[in-house]
């Protein structure tokens, strides 16, 4: 309340009462959006952690575990994923230039995209659990029984849960940006922060597959 | 003197060559540290005193250090902390690595207890018996959360790792009883986890010793033990023969140095061994207790990776008997130092 | 028990009728809005920072409640008023509560909320209404965790070592899960101080312009937004491993119980400095109000900080020397933990050189100063004693590291945030406590912190383990003493809650009692909602400059 009161700038960006100026405002957002992506790698980081820990004390299973998985999937995925990070780009593109409703649209096919992947995700999920690649003391798949094989699905499954997570919020944030593009239409040169953030933290999804996919399917 | 200090500030009896070792830098450390937060506590006092404040509002000067002084702010305490952390280090290396001739005892933590088994018998539950003036390994694993052996008298500890070997090694300077210590909070009865080691004169102990393995003298503490896991006094080495035939380890790897679908046992204990990937490895408890549980780790060159895990198959106590019987199987053509492991040629 | 409880209705004291007569349009942040709601849906930082002291005061007691029962069971070496089952609950609560709901807020998001705005000459923190969500967010946290408490609570410590903790029957998941939730409100905080101090600093302020204490919040911050994430992740993956055994760390399956504690004390040892780093902030500005000097070594105290934060991050080994990593690991760990010594050794010399020529009041903050620099010194060198990698195969999991780290979290962080709620009250609520009974309380409580853990030492040499529900009867006469010193602690509180509840209602108008040139006396006390009525103040050369004017610029140096 106390510091609610904004008032409107040219261009539809709203300032908020305690910035100094418009462009202060928007290097805040931006700084701060980009200390919470340092914040999710670390998140990430962790796990990666534990993967080469477990890696360098397993590496028969690894090699194994790692061929048990769906190559073709996996690629799938990484193209749909990497694509839809190119029209969310796009998004921010037009945004820039006004172009409401193509900052929608695309941001239309982003969420197609993640949907796709999701359910390819929900495909070899359901896989393993059909053959018993489960992490931990779940497994029960005969065909690879080399020591360590149960660390790798703990691993695979705990990254790629989590970052299927991150999937789901992305598409949160940007469904609810897209709305606003179709409905108030109000993105424009000065007044594009909130693509950008959207946009930026969809990258960062994906930046986290581009690493799990080598990591887990090709190594 | 340094008993005076030991009173002050309350250290044990020191009953260890590590404990002679550390406790100069102990004096040392601490006693700086009581100088230096007085002096600072002191000087801040002085400066009240000194500089009280006269007038209300009063100004004062800009003062800022020169260089010198901000040099000085920074190495005086660097020289100390890198001096200490250079004694310290050097101790440190020293605690890390046991002497050749060290005796080795196995010690197992188990919720809440401690057990220790000699190499060719006896086991005991929360007492161990150790020689004075004679290096002693301790070879500490545990097997169900972590725990941590700790002997005040002795200034040593170590962790004891499910799934794993830890070593800690001492050379008790004094017979005596010392307590043991848990120190790895591990549930309900962590402060009840005690035990203690028993340190004798050195021909008390062999006395004592070979009394035990005749076996007529059945320890209190073995009847205590328990039997699922360690069988009585039977010596370490003969139970891990037997276990080498039941468990099947006989198959592959034989005892009289013929090549079979694994490296021969005989001779394998402290040979330096090839590996698939190139590099070389000298081969002692803790490869093979590794070769057990994690065949693939190391693979010796010339043989496949064709082993199950014995992880789950084997209890603590029964991994370290058939490292024992390995152990046994040493030949007299050990060679010491650098020398090249024999070389094998691959299966047909 | 808190001197915050009667803020919930700030109108309802009096005097702050005429404060708000005083200034018209413009009334104080505590009467601008007297309704429930605009304190609950507030985004000013100011109301945020007090309800976070609310909260905040409310877990403190909860946990000196705990470790008053911890040090009234260890008065006999028996069983002495609990069994050891609610034993090892009650001193892992203790830490739980301490660390995750009081020390890591404490400071930062008490007064770092409430001062950082001011000390850049700020409306607001950058993103309020993310400040006033991670106020919410560290509630539902303790919610969760409060929750697991009550519904049987842990007994792991709180370290959480796997793999006792994937295993024990007590409530795990509970707590872990409160205090992950916790961390994003702790990652907010600090996201918010970063991106504040980049963009919102005052025309005037440069980077070694600012305070010290934003230099320390900054540093903070950092570590907040870089470490916090990692715990979060290790105590889902623990909690996972509790509830579904999803075998991370499961040692029958190969996992590996040390890389836990890796992961662990990744976080867990910056989080130290999370802690101490916001108190050496309140100690700067502390010490340069009451020997009215700038600060000795501007430069070197604000690098220091930083420099602090940096090396933290690489030290975390020396927490596992005996846990089997390599000898050279070890040898890694602790050459990098004296690094940290140093840091913290410029600090302390500079604060001492900060009252050389000037001119000292001895008051309640200067006392607490006091205090806190002879902690700060022997805590800080016990550190370095136990980074000292032969020492610690001896000190390591005994009373010695217990009392070493209380000498770090209770000695200087504690004095530094009794100080700062001393030297802030009159900022915060335009009033002003009782001086003498500050003194008085201040004494007990510098006098009983050393009686308690000075014994603490002594037993950690003799070799008493941590976490112990019995012990040997040598140990019994110092643990007796402690429990004694921790009494006489208790009841320094209980006086400064007290007094500082009765300067709340009944205290004299004051607006800067200490004639302080910091940044954020610059405004009235309290100060009004947009924190600066009227145009910006113009920023001096540097905060706590109390040169005569008429004097030269010449600046003299030692």
């Amino acid at each position: 309340m106390q510091s609610s009161h904004s008032a409107s700038a040219p261009g539809g960006a709203k300032l908020a009462a305690h910035f100094a100026s418009l462009d202060v405002q928007k290097h805040a957002a931006r700084l701060g959006m980009w200390l919470f992506l340092a914040t999710e790698i670390l998140l990430f980081a962790g796990l990666f952690a534990c993967y080469a820990a477990y890696r360098f004390l397993f590496p028969e299973a690894w090699a194994a575990s790692s061929r048990s998985l769906d190559l073709l999937m996996g690629s799938i995925n990484t193209i749909v994923l990497i694509t839809s990070s190119f029209t969310a780009a796009m998004a921010v593109h037009y945004a820039k230039e006004g172009k409401n409703k193509l900052v929608g649209h695309m941001f239309f096919l982003t969420l197609l995209m993640a949907g796709a992947f999701l359910v390819i995700k929900y495909f070899e999920y359901k896989h393993k659990f059909h053959i018993g690649t489960l992490p931990g003391r779940y497994y029960f798949y005969d065909g690879i029984q080399v020591p360590g094989a149960p660390m790798f699905f703990t691993v695979y499954f705990a990254s790629t849960a989590l970052h299927a997570f991150h999937v789901i919020i992305g598409m949160t944030v940007l469904a609810i940006i897209m709305v606003r593009a179709y409905r108030k239409g109000d993105f424009g040169p000065n007044n594009y922060t909130a693509v950008e953030l959207g946009s930026m933290y969809w990258h960062l999804v994906d930046l986290v597959w581009i690493f799990l996919f080598p990591m887990l399917y090709l190594v | 003197m340094s008993d005076l200090a030991n009173k002050l500030l309350f250290l044990p009896e020191r009953a260890s060559t590590f404990a002679d070792r550390i406790d100069f830098l102990h004096y040392f450390v601490v006693g700086t540290t009581m100088v230096a937060s007085a002096g600072v506590g002191l000087a801040a006092l002085f400066m009240f005193f000194r500089y009280r404040r006269r007038v209300e509002n009063q100004t004062t000067e800009y003062v800022v250090p020169n260089l010198k002084t901000e040099f000085l702010f920074v190495s005086v305490p660097l020289v100390f902390f890198l001096a200490w952390f250079a004694i310290g280090f050097r101790d440190f290396t020293w605690f890390t690595t046991p002497p050749k001739d060290s005796m080795d005892v196995y010690v197992m933590g188990k919720q809440w207890m401690w057990k220790f088994s000699y190499p060719e018998g006896p086991n005991g539950v929360n007492v161990l018996h150790v020689p004075a003036n004679r290096p002693v390994r301790l070879l500490i694993t545990s097997r169900d959360v972590i725990h941590s052996f700790f002997v005040p008298s002795f200034r040593i500890k170590m962790d004891a790792l499910p799934g794993r070997y830890t070593q800690a090694w001492f050379e008790a300077t004094k017979p005596g009883t010392y307590q043991v210590l848990c120190t790895e909070y591990c549930g309900l009865s962590h402060s009840k986890m005690l035990a203690e080691v028993v340190v004798m004169a050195p021909e008390d102990y062999d006395t004592w010793i070979k009394e035990q393995r005749r076996g007529r003298l059945q320890d209190r503490q073995d009847a205590l033990a328990d039997n699922s896991l360690v069988p009585g006094t039977a010596r370490m080495a003969e139970q891990g023969q037997k276990l080498a035939g039941t468990q099947g380890c006989l198959k592959c790897h034989s005892v009289d140095g013929s090549q079979h679908i694994g490296p021969t046992f005989l001779g394998m204990y402290d040979r330096m061994e090839h590996l698939q990937d190139g590099q070389n490895i000298r081969v002692d408890e803790a490869y093979i207790t590794q070769s057990m549980m994690d065949p693939g780790a190391h693979i010796v060159a010339g043989y496949q990776n064709v082993m199950p895990t014995y992880q789950g198959k084997l209890q603590g106590p029964e991994s370290a008997a058939i490292v024992e019987y390995i152990k046994s199987l040493r030949t007299a053509n050990v060679r010491e130092g650098a020398s090249e492991g024999p070389a094998y040629d691959p299966i047909q | 028990m808190t001197p915050s409880s009667s803020i919930a209705a700030p109108g309802a004291a009096p005097g702050h009728e005429a404060h708000h007569d005083e200034h018209g349009d413009h009334p104080s942040y505590l009467v601008d809005g007297t309704t429930v709601k605009s304190w609950l849906l507030t985004v000013d930082h100011k109301r945020i920072g007090i309800m976070y002291m609310f909260w905040v005061l409310l877990f403190f007691l909860v946990g000196g409640i705990f470790a008053l029962m911890i040090r009234l069971e260890l008065l006999t070496p028996g069983p002495t008023i609990m069994d050891a089952m609610t034993y090892n609950r009650t001193f892992t609560l203790h830490g739980v509560v301490m660390i995750f709901l009081f020390m890591i807020p404490a400071i930062p998001a008490i007064f770092g909320n409430f001062m950082l705005p001011l000390m850049l000459g700020a409306k607001d923190v950058a993103f309020p209404r993310l400040n006033l969500l991670s106020l919410y967010v560290y509630l539902a946290g303790a919610g969760f965790a409060l929750w697991g408490m009550l519904n049987g609570g842990l007994d792991t410590g709180w370290t959480f070592y796997t793999p006792y903790s994937a295993h024990t029957t007590t409530t795990v998941a509970p707590v872990l899960f409160g205090a992950f939730i916790i961390g994003f409100s702790s990652i907010l905080t600090g996201m918010n101080f970063i991106v504040t101090a980049h963009t919102m600093r005052a025309p005037g302020i440069t980077w070694f312009k600012m305070p010290l204490f934003v230099w320390a919040l900054y540093a903070t911050s950092c570590i907040q937004v870089l470490a916090t994430p990692v715990i979060g992740l290790l105590l889902l993956l623990v909690s996972a491993e509790n509830l579904f055994n999803l075998g991370m760390f499961d040692v029958a399956r190969g996992g590996d119980p040390v890389l836990f504690q890796h992961l662990f004390w990744f976080y867990s040892h910056p989080a130290v400095y999370i802690m101490v780093l916001p108190a050496f902030g309140v100690m700067s500005e502390v010490v340069s109000t009451f020997s009215r000097k700038n600060i000795f070594g501007y430069r070197a105290v604000a690098y220091s900080s930083v420099g602090i934060a940096f090396v933290g991050f690489f030290a975390w080994g020396h927490h596992m020397f005996v846990s089997g990593q390599s000898t050279f690991d070890a040898g890694i760990f602790g050459a990098l933990s004296m690094l940290v010594g140093v840091f913290t050794a410029i600090k302390v010399f500079n604060w001492v050189g900060t009252v050389y020529k000037g001119a000292v009041e001895f008051t309640t903050p200067f006392a607490y100063f006091c205090g806190f620099l002879f902690f700060t010194v022997f805590g800080g060198m016990t550190g370095i004693a136990v980074a000292t990698v032969s020492l610690d195969v001896a000190w390591h999991d005994t009373y010695f590291v217990v009392a070493h780290f209380h000498f770090i979290m209770v000695g200087a962080t504690i004095m530094a945030f009794l100080a700062a709620l001393h030297y802030w009250f009159p900022k915060m609520f335009g009033k002003t406590y009782h001086e003498g009974w500050g003194l008085v309380s201040a004494a007990l409580i510098i006098l009983g912190f050393n009686a308690t853990f000075i014994p603490q030492f002594l037993l950690g040499n003799a070799g008493m383990p941590r976490r112990y529900y019995e012990y040997p009867e040598r140990f019994q006469a110092l643990n007796v003493a402690s429990t004694a010193g921790a009494s006489l602690l208790a009841f320094g509180f209980v006086i400064i809650a007290l007094y500082l509840t009765w300067a709340l209602i009944y205290g004299k108008r004051v607006d800067n009692p200490w004639g302080s040139k910091g940044y954020e006396w610059l405004t009235a006390s309290p100060p009004p909602t947009h924190n600066f009525v009227g145009p910006q103040p113009t920023y001096p050369e540097e905060p706590h400059f109390y040169v005569d004017p008429k004097k030269a610029e010449v600046s003299d140096a030692v």
